[in-house]
């Protein structure tokens, strides 16, 4: 019998007659917990990973003595100002919560649909909505200006009688985001247990049995324990589903909620899941096509895995799209002359360049992935993804800066300038990013290997 | 297979310890953060004229605008220049007579105001009811829409030295400016310390504030500005 190599199976076709599988190539459990095992086990890493870490920690330490000096010196850093007062820092927040949300998409709902391809990439996903998280906690918490009264957020009894106005969004964000960041840190670090273990098993050094064994918390695989895990599990799938909904529901009352021409829209809160979803999916697949290549997964994460997010990206494009027609179309069938200024001035005011290169970027570009060539060829989509994150990121730009700079006093008018701060610390929002990733890929599993072995077909080559 | 070492056990007698220790640690904090010494409640400086709010406010009945005439006018309750304190105990004169109306002018506890009269310079009496930079507060707005100083200041004509009796927490201004009524009353009672509320004190307040156009702001800027 002729030897299968990983080149001859094509699993992107789904023919019922060979059905093939999720994986490709020939694995067995050893094969898979050996081939991911032995990445975080690399006793030095490679010169490729230490000179992606030294630029994203340099630009890691350049973020925070940024916030350092706008702590020191106050908001007037930023280009906030009158009328403008969420510039950046908002658009950023906005923009990095929406990355995050693919990962708790990826495990949650999918996991509940019984949808088994996730199993590899969603350890994937929820780290990079982790770490998206954090990037996009540290803006608003900057953005209060006397960070040393964040607590005055939380109902905190105090000596000033002050608590927070529980009818504004602002609030509510606080508390979706915080739930947002718990749950998806406890929801991966709980589906890390097993595999937390069997590094610790390998391990070599005392060092890592410690650091490992502290970390798997005293996982031992008895039928007992993977009953209660995965109970567990699923449980925190369950309440985790509502999240993703939820956060982008709410951030976008921070801006629907209000009476700004073009934010109090009732639109905001699918239109901004549906983006949040599309850019997320974008960053996952912008990652995983280099790091799959660059750590040798390709037979765990195949190109059925990566044209599955690309339809992903393609069916939440369209919404995206969709969204920004409707708004034009209300805002001409509303009839409100200030609705319908605020959308022809976002189009053709003097931020129309924002406004088409969102346009371009989010809603012709994904076009492409009708195209199946382009949804199997790693560089194409990785491509066209960076296209819709710079896209989102605009998208976020156009909505809260065109409408604040045309607000309801002509007089106070204004045009909206970054200084070389706001754009640096987006950079260096980045290199956080980053930072926390490559430490992911260096020393945690980065493919859930337990449960890639439960969809594996069991049959052959056990 | 790693298991954890057996001394990992005796955390658990470790957390038996930290437990109630952070618990301590709590209760300190907060008993801290409470304490009078921190809401300067009680404080009481010693002042440079053995003065008794008690004798002229209380016993002779004085009001309290005879001394703190701008009360009613302007943000700051004016502390009485010396002059004022000369009206009833004026010195002897160069030659040694005495005013007839002068009262104790060879008192002792009245040097240092015969002093500053004779030298022309203040007093220098201690601030005790004293407010963050940060805050504005305007006697004039209160006392003439009748709010009494007793709400702030207690019953002075009780007191031999002033203390502050009231922790004058933005908490305790915004309880009044939040519900104003219970704190109002008829404006020419605004200075009398014995007053008695009458039972529908409420309905009153309620009244007053309606007929006063009361309307306690409650922005950060009525009173951070």
């Amino acid at each position: 019998m002729a030897t299968v190599t990983i080149a001859d199976i094509d699993n992107t076709v789904i023919d019922p007659a060979t059905r093939p599988g999720v994986m490709t190539g020939r694995n067995s459990p050893g094969s898979v917990t050996e081939q991911v095992a032995s990445l975080a086990e690399r006793s030095r890493p490679s010169t490729a990973w230490k000179a992606a870490f030294a630029i994203s920690v340099s630009a890691t330490l350049m973020f925070f003595s940024l916030v350092g000096y706008l702590i020191a010196t106050g908001v007037g850093v930023w280009g906030n100002n009158a009328p403008v007062f969420w510039g950046w820092p908002i658009v950023n927040f906005v923009f990095w919560v929406g990355i995050g949300h693919a990962g708790t998409l990826i495990s949650a709902i999918l996991f509940l649909f019984r949808q088994n391809w996730r199993t590899s990439i969603n350890r994937f996903a929820e780290a990079m909505t982790i770490f998206a998280v954090t990037c996009a906690g540290i803006f608003p918490a900057i953005h209060i200006g006397r960070v040393w009264f964040v607590y005055w957020l939380a109902p905190v009894p105090n000596s000033l009688a002050m608590w927070p106005n529980f009818r504004s969004p602002l609030l509510w964000d606080v508390f979706a985001v915080t739930a947002y960041a718990t749950t998806s840190a406890l929801f991966w670090y709980l589906g890390m247990l097993p595999d937390l273990a069997t590094l610790r098993d390998r391990a070599t050094t005392k060092l890592r049995r410690m650091a490992y064994g502290i970390a798997a918390l005293g996982w031992n695989g008895s039928s007992q324990q993977w009953r209660l895990f995965e109970k567990a599990y699923l449980l925190l799938a369950a309440l985790a589903t509502p999240l993703v909904l939820s956060v982008h529901t709410i951030v976008s009352f921070d801006f629907a909620t209000s009476q700004m021409p073009g934010w109090h829209t009732t639109i905001f809160p699918p239109y901004f899941v549906a983006g949040a979803v599309f850019s997320g999916f974008a960053m996952v697949i912008t990652l995983m096509v280099p790091a799959r290549a660059f750590f040798g997964l390709k037979n765990l994460v195949t190109l059925r895995h990566l044209e599955n997010m690309c339809k992903v990206v393609l069916a939440t494009g369209m919404m995206v799209g969709y969204a920004y027609g409707i708004e034009f179309f209300i805002a001409w069938y509303g009839g409100n002359q200030y609705e319908q200024f605020a959308f022809i001035n976002r189009a053709l005011g003097p931020y129309w360049w924002a406004y088409w290169t969102m346009v371009s970027c989010n809603v012709l570009a994904p076009q492409l992935f009708w195209f199946k060539g382009v949804r199997t060829t790693p560089w194409a989509m990785v491509a066209i993804c960076v296209f819709v994150n710079v896209g989102m990121w605009f998208e976020r730009f156009v909505i809260t800066v065109t409408s604040l700079s045309r607000d309801f006093l002509p007089s106070s008018w204004g045009y909206f300038v970054p200084t070389p701060v706001d754009i640096l610390m987006f950079l260096g929002s980045f290199g956080l990013f980053f930072t926390l990733f490559l430490l992911f890929c260096r020393y945690l599993p980065m493919v859930a290997m337990a449960e890639v072995k439960s969809v594996m077909p069991h049959g052959e080559a056990h | 297979m790693f298991q954890f070492p057996i001394w990992v056990n005796s955390l658990i007698k470790l957390s038996l310890v930290a437990i109630p220790v952070g618990g301590l640690y709590g209760i300190f904090l907060l008993a801290t953060a409470t304490a009078p010494e921190t809401t300067h409640i009680g404080y009481a400086p010693k002042q440079p004229v053995r003065f008794s709010h008690r004798l002229h406010a209380g016993q002779l009945k004085m009001d309290c605008r005879y001394c703190h005439n701008t009360v009613e006018t302007t943000a700051h309750a004016s502390i009485p220049p010396t002059a004022t304190c000369i009206n009833c105990h004026s010195p002897a004169d160069g030659n040694g007579a005495v005013s007839l109306t002068a009262i104790h002018a060879a008192s002792p506890d009245l040097a240092e105001v015969h002093r500053s009269w004779a030298d022309d310079t203040p007093v220098k009496w201690k601030r005790v009811h004293d407010l963050p930079d940060f805050v504005q507060f305007d006697h004039s707005a209160h006392v003439a829409r009748g709010v009494s100083c007793v709400s702030c200041h207690d019953r002075v004509d009780q007191m031999d030295v002033v203390s502050q009796n009231h922790t004058l927490s933005m908490k305790s201004c915004l309880e009044c400016h939040r519900n104003p009524d219970p704190h109002l009353r008829p404006l020419d009672k605004v200075t009398d310390m014995d007053w008695v509320a009458p039972k529908s004190r409420l309905e009153m307040g309620a009244l007053i504030k309606d007929h006063m156009n009361i309307k306690a702001n409650q922005n950060c800027s009525t009173c951070h500005y």
